[in-house]
């Protein structure tokens, strides 16, 4: 059981080598000299000049970090409370209908979240921009939130919210001084996830977004049709580089804080 | 000498069933058995009894195959079992958590083992149903594990490792998991059931009231040592270990030097200005030579007066007093500070208790009482 | 009263932009295409009354959609795209969920973010990277060359298989997570048991460790086909011309043709057709929630 056996080994070595080699390709070909994507022609960062001084990746990178943060911080508040509707709101009219609208969307096809929402936002005659991305990102990355913390607060000792009432806090100021505090980590990775799936997402924003806004998504996508361009394969790079550092440093954040309170559970056991 | 008293243990003639030989094992730096040479008989319930980490599992997932020696063989009816995969082996293991099959019926559970045996559906039926009757759970055969009691699981547990009819049956703290009353009511019904069957029986457990009920013997396991293999009346009566005296049951262990009194005993000099105490023992002392004397409380008489006959007897006040109801222990603090443990059974009710906290009292044993020990 | 608020906030918001827009689809879905802004007949007029409006409503989308056989097509096609290619994820995951269940336990956190890190990249740009190595002149063709497995290159990109491929590689984290929770939770002496009974270790495997992932690898499985049926951006970037999918049919119904009636009108058909696996899928969840209790 400690050691892997072969079969186990070359299952995560070939496993893993088949989800990391191509984006290890494509960051190797991000410092390809040549135009030709496909082609060697020795090291070179000029690719990566290229991009500091494209305008429009520029502007599209302002409207999708604006957009993200925005609509990710409006879906952890709505989510957040929707979370602790489901798990803690008790009966309401249409409670079968507000979970159903919670979980639709995690599997809905985007294609018609897309579609669907355009089609509201023409009706009442709001015009495409950035606001109107916010409120897209906001309704199907708030679902995504309060998964994640619905599924901490169901753990949740209620007993803690009953020892603070008890102790003469308010609702208000149980909430406040003990339920946020503890379920803290799942908001945060609610927001986190959030986040990246606003910055991600090509077609929802493409049916809601005018001439007026276009996200770094749209703008990578209508290039890529094109073919391979050294030029994506830089931002490419960077956005992985992100990414990767973000879930690097989450991961050890988490695990020292875990080993911390391990320690510590073990230096009060000694004690 | 009864021959109808099961001892093939005292019966140079008989063969073991299993035979461990020197065997070591080793998870890496940690030593788990260190070179141990047991036998057991078929037909005996034998209990392996000891503290986490003593090495009691470790013997166990040996015998099922989970695990093998780093040295040393394992013997099973006169054969190294050592090559023999644990699909192969006619021993059969309950384990710790059950580990029932939550997908499968109770019934599909227990036929498990003889599908594999690809026995014909006939017997195979039959089989089921005769060890669904002999753990009394016909009515049950169709549930899934999550939906009877703890205790039904565990005779589930039971039937399943039984169905193959098994040379060896190992029960991994088959009781653990039930609380006290059911416990009681099972092990019963354990040695009831391998009685019935004839099946070797060798149980894992830390409890040792659990051992004492239902082994014909048992091993003290310390360190992965064996500390001490008899029957349970010996392992009480005559423990040859203050490690073993102490793991079982309740006992006074008083430091002193001992001294040949000319007879078949010793006077154990233990506290200044105190009167020597008087053992008899089998084991041998050298004059000067440290020792233990343990005694069991409930050999210890506690009176108001001195005992004219009584071959110890020691002065000191009642310390403390634990009530259980049945019987009371009396912790007697002698002038020295030492605290000797005396129990008596209450046979008269509580408001007329002879003793109360800081009264003088005598505490007084014969010299066969206790067991002088070396180490 | 603050209960109320709480309530009312998100249950007001979800109604306004999820329920509503979908009513909106599925009233566009029954009215005419009409060369105006917004492009479609009779628009929504409070003024007259639902009456007037229902009079007008008529289900020639929908017929149009059974005439022309570009859309059934199409939606058979993706149906089968995304059942064959869930069946590859679970051929592919299952292996790495069995061996991360197995690995030690000091190294499964490691593993387990090495599986997420993908998630949290660009979906768009995990495609992409397989445009660069399947094209070709690319990677892979290259490869295969030097080492003179090929003559000459194999036309990969633009194709079903390089669909299949990129679903594979996108989605392998959907399959590989619930299939490992379910294994991690599997406690190892029920194997042991299933030997000790008498199991080589490949029939302890089938009759005991699949058993016992099977909702890991139901809702793995759901999670995989349920978006690929409405996936756009991998048939677009890696299927070309030659893969019909009806997330592509819409995008381009409404892009394209900006008939907006007929893309109402697919959109509403494959919310039908993904409710039968969305239903399926819940059910799993529930019965495997109480399951846990």
């Amino acid at each position: 059981m400690n050691r892997l056996s072969w079969f186990n080994a070359v299952s995560l070595t070939l496993g893993f080598a088949f989800l990391y080699i191509p984006m290890i390709i494509l960051i190797v070909y991000s410092f390809n000299e040549s135009k030709l994507v496909t082609v060697w022609a020795g090291f070179s960062t000029k690719w990566y000049g290229e991009l500091i001084r494209n305008e429009a990746f520029l502007n599209a990178a302002w409207v999708t970090l604006k957009v993200a943060v925005f609509s990710s911080t409006l879906a952890t508040i709505l989510g957040t409370m929707a979370a602790y509707v489901l798990v803690r709101g008790g009966r309401f009219l249409g409670r079968t209908l507000f979970s159903g609208m919670i979980y639709a969307p995690l599997v809905m096809p985007e294609v018609i979240t897309g579609l669907a929402l355009l089609l509201l936002f023409i009706g009442i005659g709001l015009d495409r921009g950035v606001l109107t991305i916010v409120l897209a990102h906001t309704t199907f990355s708030m679902c995504y939130v309060s998964v994640v913390v619905s599924s901490r607060l169901v753990t949740f000792d209620r007993s803690l919210e009953e020892a603070a009432l008890d102790l003469g806090c308010s609702p208000a100021e149980s909430f406040r001084l003990v339920t946020l505090p503890i379920i803290a980590p799942a908001v945060i990775s609610g927001w986190l996830l959030a986040f990246t799936l606003s910055l991600d997402d090509l077609v929802i924003a493409s049916f809601t977004s005018g001439p007026s806004a276009t996200t770094l998504p749209i703008k990578i996508f209508s290039a890529v049709r094109l073919g391979v361009s050294p030029e994506i394969n830089a931002l490419s790079t960077i956005m992985i580089a992100i990414v990767t550092m973000g879930v690097i440093t989450a991961s050890l954040v988490t695990k020292r804080a875990m080993v911390r309170q391990k320690q510590e559970e073990q230096a009060a056991v000694r004690a | 000498m009864n021959t109808s008293v099961f001892a093939p243990w005292d019966d140079p003639g008989e063969k073991p069933l299993i035979q461990f030989r020197n065997v070591t094992k080793r998870f890496g730096e940690f030593t788990a058995i260190d070179n141990l040479s047991l036998d057991i008989f078929e037909k005996e319930f034998f209990a392996l009894l000891g503290p986490s980490g003593c090495g009691k599992t470790t013997m166990m997932r040996m015998l099922a195959g989970f695990e093998t020696p780093t040295e040393g063989q394992i013997m099973l009816a006169g054969q190294d079992i050592d090559p023999i995969p644990p699909n192969k082996r006619a021993v059969n293991m309950m384990f710790q958590s059950y580990a029932l099959f939550p997908h499968l019926s109770v019934w599909e559970n227990i036929a498990f083992g003889l599908r594999r045996d690809s026995m014909p559906k006939h017997d195979l039926e039959e089989r089921v149903e005769a060890m669904l009757r002999l753990t009394r759970l016909e009515q049950f055969a169709r549930r899934k594990p999550h939906q009877i009691s703890g205790g039904q699981r565990q005779r589930v547990a039971l039937a399943r490792s039984l169905a193959k009819a098994p040379k060896l049956l190992l029960l991994d703290e088959p009781l653990g998991a039930l609380d006290k009353k059911l416990r009681q009511d099972t092990q019963f019904e354990l040695m009831d059931i391998q009685e019935k069957t004839g099946t070797t029986f060798v149980i894992v457990t830390h409890d040792q009231e659990e051992a004492m009920t239902v082994a014909s013997r048992v091993a003290v396991m310390d360190q992965g040592q064996l500390m001490q293999v008899a029957t349970p009346d010996r392992i009480y009566e005559t423990p040859n270990s203050v490690y073993v005296a102490d793991f079982i049951g309740d006992v006074n262990i008083i430091r002193g030097r001992a001294r040949q009194n000319g007879g078949d005993g010793y006077h154990i000099d233990w506290a200044e200005g105190q009167e020597a105490l008087t053992a008899a023992s089998d084991n041998g002392f050298d004059t000067g030579q440290s020792c233990h004397l343990a005694i069991r409380p409930e050999k210890v008489a506690i009176t108001a007066e001195r005992p004219s006959d009584a071959a110890n007897a020691v002065q000191g006040k009642v310390h403390d007093i634990a009530y259980l109801g049945n019987l009371s222990t009396y912790y007697v603090e002698l002038p020295n500070g030492i605290i000797i443990k005396a129990q008596t059974a209450n046979t008269r009710r509580i408001s007329r208790r002879s003793y109360t906290w800081e009264d003088p009292v005598w505490l007084s044993w014969t010299a066969t009482a206790g067991v002088l020990l070396a180490n | 009263m603050r209960r109320a608020f709480l309530i009312a906030v998100p249950y007001l918001w979800l109604l306004a932009l999820f329920l509503v827009p979908f009513v909106i689809v599925l009233k566009i879905s029954l009215s005419d295409a009409a060369i105006a802004r917004p492009p479609y007949m009779p628009q929504f007029d409070w003024a007259e009354g639902i009456w007037a409006f229902l009079r007008e409503l008529d289900f020639e989308n929908f017929i149009f959609l059974t005439e022309d056989d570009l859309y059934w097509k199409a939606y058979l096609s993706s149906v089968r795209i995304a059942v064959v290619s869930t069946l590859l994820t679970l051929i592919v995951g299952y292996p790495i969920a069995y061996a991360m269940g197995r690995a030690p336990e000091e190294w499964r956190p490691t593993l387990m973010m090495l599986v997420i890190l993908p998630f949290w990249t660009s979906f768009l740009i995990r495609v992409y990277a397989w445009m660069g190595i399947l094209s070709n002149e690319g990677v892979l063709n290259q490869f295969l060359l030097w080492t003179g497995i090929i003559s000459a290159p194999l036309t990969i990109l633009n194709t079903p298989t390089a669909v299949y491929i990129g679903i594979v590689y996108t989605y392998l984290p959907f399959m590989i997570l619930p299939i490992y929770a379910a294994l991690d939770r599997l406690d190892g002496s029920l194997i042991e048991a299933a030997e000790d009974l008498g199991c080589s270790r490949v029939q302890a495997f089938w009759l005991v460790t699949i058993p016992l992932s099977r909702p890991g690898i139901i809702a793995g499985c759901f999670l995989v086909m349920i978006p690929v049926i409405g996936e756009f951006v991998i048939p677009s970037l890696l299927g070309g011309s030659g893969t019909l999918m009806i997330g592509k049919v819409l995008w381009e119904e409404f892009f394209s043709n900006r008939d907006w009636p007929v893309a109402s009108a697919v959109a509403v058909v494959l919310l039908l057709i993904l409710v039968i696996p969305i239903v399926l899928f819940q059910r799993n969840q529930q019965k495997q929630a109480e399951a846990e209790q």
